[in-house]
């Protein structure tokens, strides 16, 4: 039962993508509109879907792979909104409604996790960890999307070829402006994520940190963002440059989120968070 | 045989202090129509006389006289002889005449494409000719043909939006660099109508601030003065190249006036804020190389002018298919007042049906008509841009007798 508003979620994701998509490529502000409160509908069964299973599980649901890329969307949905809500960029939904819709469906491919939950999880620091530490992942996969769009439409005054996503896109300020805000509000989460993960640690494991590759990758992934950081605001950094740097951070991060939970073990990987070792 | 027949002076073909002599006068108008009315030649005329364009617009049996006749209708108006103006002048006879006056007054013509007043110029310019009692039924037509197409041009192409000029296309451009122009500063580098076209292009968007400079100082101020800017030396371009955001360039400069080191030293100072770069010089103002700065966009004058050219082409494909379209509209306009009339005629046998029969019935007929006309329709449509459109369209017309007066 409790599954079905994370289907519903999923479904009202892939129709806001393709009003998104219809948006981007015949200019109509109503498909944009519908697609909108499709997303916001959406998000609002995704958000109930968590607080339900908070509700069943006593714990932060958050303790597989199939949740992180479904609350790895969810904060993706969230951080588009927000932004929409400030800075009014209506094609960013084109790009974040399809990625979200994709990592749902890659989610709910996976086996749903089953089983009694380890009482170390019953702590206010993991949520605050998880929560942090998404909703960074988030606002970096808009200052992603950004730049890629940056990118793009750079390209096609550079090189005076002005083909369909010159007038679709926005202006070049406007998605700087975008990828520099994202980044400067995403940092402060990432960093909190990392701050509440290892007082989390101290309290469930007895050490803050325990070289798990997890947690070197994250820093490694938090020392360029912050390198990015430094740099545009220090240094004057902005445009071409700042949108390859932001678009190897999120790679980066990427790789953390993927490659450190799946191929190098230790206490984040998720089957050591699982059931059977559990027992 | 009825001619039309547009012949007048634009920004384009006349100097403006020639078109000043023409349109200054208040009464210029009344004196125009007077003149049309007594003159033989003329069998319709109507006079427009704006600040960019003074232009008759009349229907004659003999064109050859009434060209003569509008030349010296000019040359009284502006008191100068036929041969001072001759090479200014324009003619434009029927097809060409009706598409010109259709460009008029939706504003294509226009010095700035797309700027609005023009319809509203025209519109009182026709109402001045028919209170007048120069125009009759060509020309009522025509115009109100005109005004309809100017209509349509606004709403389905957003002509007013359209890059359809160079000093648009690099305003739309940099839009799309800076977002809002507001807190911008343009730099104008040298003089030049279509350097300053732009620069007046920037302000009316709401650019900050004017910076202009010129190799004479005194020149510069002169201009400075006349866009309520700043006037700096040559010497200090590469200075303000760390402040301003848009630099527009046409100096008769046969070398660089802006060079790649100029520019790279100047971005350090602007903390990378973008830069723009217009150079509607030629030779060029800016080196080529400066476009390969990050943050730096160099246009020069054929990039402009191939990104107006591919506007153009995306508009003329279109007004293309509106020459079918009023015919297809007629088609349409005939077949549903047929069927109101032969409704209306059958009402008091169909009184018996209910009112479901007869919205079916209404539907029967309507479907019936669409049928009919659908294949004549694409035929058109299909034909529209094709060199032999006219005599589809006149036979069409003829076939279907749409140009009965009964039913305008």
């Amino acid at each position: 039962m409790a599954y079905i508003s994370f289907y519903i979620a999923l479904g009202l994701y892939l129709i806001a993508s393709g009003g998104f998509i219809v948006y981007m490529i015949k200019q109509q502000a109503q498909a944009f509109r519908v697609a909108h409160k499709v997303l916001i509908t959406g998000f609002v069964f995704h958000t109930f879907f968590f607080a339900h299973s908070f509700y069943l599980m006593g714990v932060t649901p958050i303790l597989d792979f199939k949740a992180a890329l479904s609350f790895f969307s969810w904060a993706i949905v969230l951080a588009y909104l927000l932004f929409y809500k400030r800075f009014k960029v209506m094609v960013l939904g084109s790009f974040a409604a399809p990625f979200s819709a994709f990592l749902m469906i890659i989610s709910s491919a996976m086996p749903w996790f089953e089983g009694p939950v380890r009482p170390i999880f019953k702590s206010i620091w993991l949520a605050v960890h998880v929560v942090t530490v998404f909703v960074g992942n988030g606002l970096f996969a808009i200052a992603f999307m950004a730049a890629v769009m940056y990118l793009i439409q750079e390209r096609q005054i550079k090189q005076k070829k002005l083909g369909a996503f010159f007038r679709r896109l926005p202006s070049l300020a406007s998605l700087d402006n975008l990828a520099h805000y994202s980044l400067i509000y995403g940092f402060p989460f990432l960093t909190a994520g990392m701050i509440t993960g290892s007082i989390y640690a101290q309290l469930a494991f007895g050490k803050y940190w325990q070289w798990d590759p997890k947690e070197v990758w994250s820093l490694i992934t938090w020392l360029f963002y912050a390198v990015l950081l430094h740099e545009r605001l220090a240094a004057g950094w902005r445009g071409r440059k700042a949108a390859i740097m932001s678009i190897v951070c999120f790679f980066l991060l990427l790789f953390t989120f993927v490659g450190a939970s799946f191929f190098m073990g230790g206490y984040h990987s998720f089957d050591s968070l699982g059931v059977r070792q559990a027992i | 045989m009825i001619k039309i027949l547009a012949t007048g002076m634009n920004h384009e073909t006349a100097p403006v202090e020639l078109r000043e002599c023409l349109a200054t006068n208040p009464h210029g108008i009344q004196a125009a129509l007077a003149f049309m009315r007594d003159a033989p030649a003329f069998r319709e005329g109507m006079f427009i006389s704006t600040c960019n364009r003074v232009e008759a617009l009349v229907v004659t049996e003999d064109k050859d006289q009434a060209k003569k006749s509008i030349v010296s209708l000019f040359s009284r108006l502006g008191g100068k002889s036929g041969t001072e103006f001759q090479h200014a002048l324009y003619h434009y006879e029927d097809q060409e005449a009706i598409r010109h006056i259709f460009r008029v007054s939706s504003s294509l013509d226009s010095m700035v494409v797309g700027e609005p007043q023009i319809l509203g110029q025209i519109k009182e310019a026709y109402r001045e000719a028919v209170r007048g009692k120069t125009s009759g039924v060509v020309l009522n037509r025509l115009m109100h043909k005109a005004f309809h197409v100017a209509k349509r041009v606004r709403s389905e192409t957003g002509v007013c939006e359209a890059a359809v000029s160079i000093a648009y296309a690099a305003v739309e451009l940099a839009k799309k660099i800076f977002y809002g122009l507001e807190k911008k500063r343009v730099m104008l580098i040298g003089a030049g109508d279509m350097a300053e076209l732009a620069a007046r292009h920037f302000l009316g968007q709401g650019v900050e601030g004017i910076v202009v400079s010129n190799r004479t100082f005194e020149r510069a101020v002169e201009m400075a003065q006349e866009f309520r800017g700043e006037a700096v030396s040559f010497e200090e371009i590469p200075a303000q190249l760390g402040v301003v955001d848009i630099v527009l360039s046409s100096t008769a400069s046969p070398d660089f006036v802006i060079t790649r080191e100029m520019v790279k030293g100047a971005l350090k100072r602007r903390r990378n804020r973008p830069l723009f770069f217009i150079d509607i010089a030629v030779p060029r103002d800016v080196e080529p190389r400066v476009n390969d700065l990050d943050n730096v966009y160099v246009y020069d004058i054929d990039d402009l002018r191939g990104i107006v050219q591919e506007e153009v082409v995306k508009f003329q494909r279109w007004l293309e298919t509106l020459d079918v379209v009023p015919t297809i509209v007629s088609l349409r306009e005939k077949a549903d007042r047929i069927i109101e009339t032969e409704l209306r005629r059958s009402a008091s046998a169909l009184q018996s049906l209910t009112p479901e029969q007869r919205e079916a019935i209404n539907i029967l007929t309507r479907s019936i008509a669409d049928k009919l006309l659908h294949d004549p329709i694409v035929f058109l449509k299909n034909k529209a841009g094709k060199p032999m459109l006219e005599n589809y369209l006149d036979v069409t017309r003829r076939l279907f007798n749409l140009d009965d007066n009964n039913n305008d």
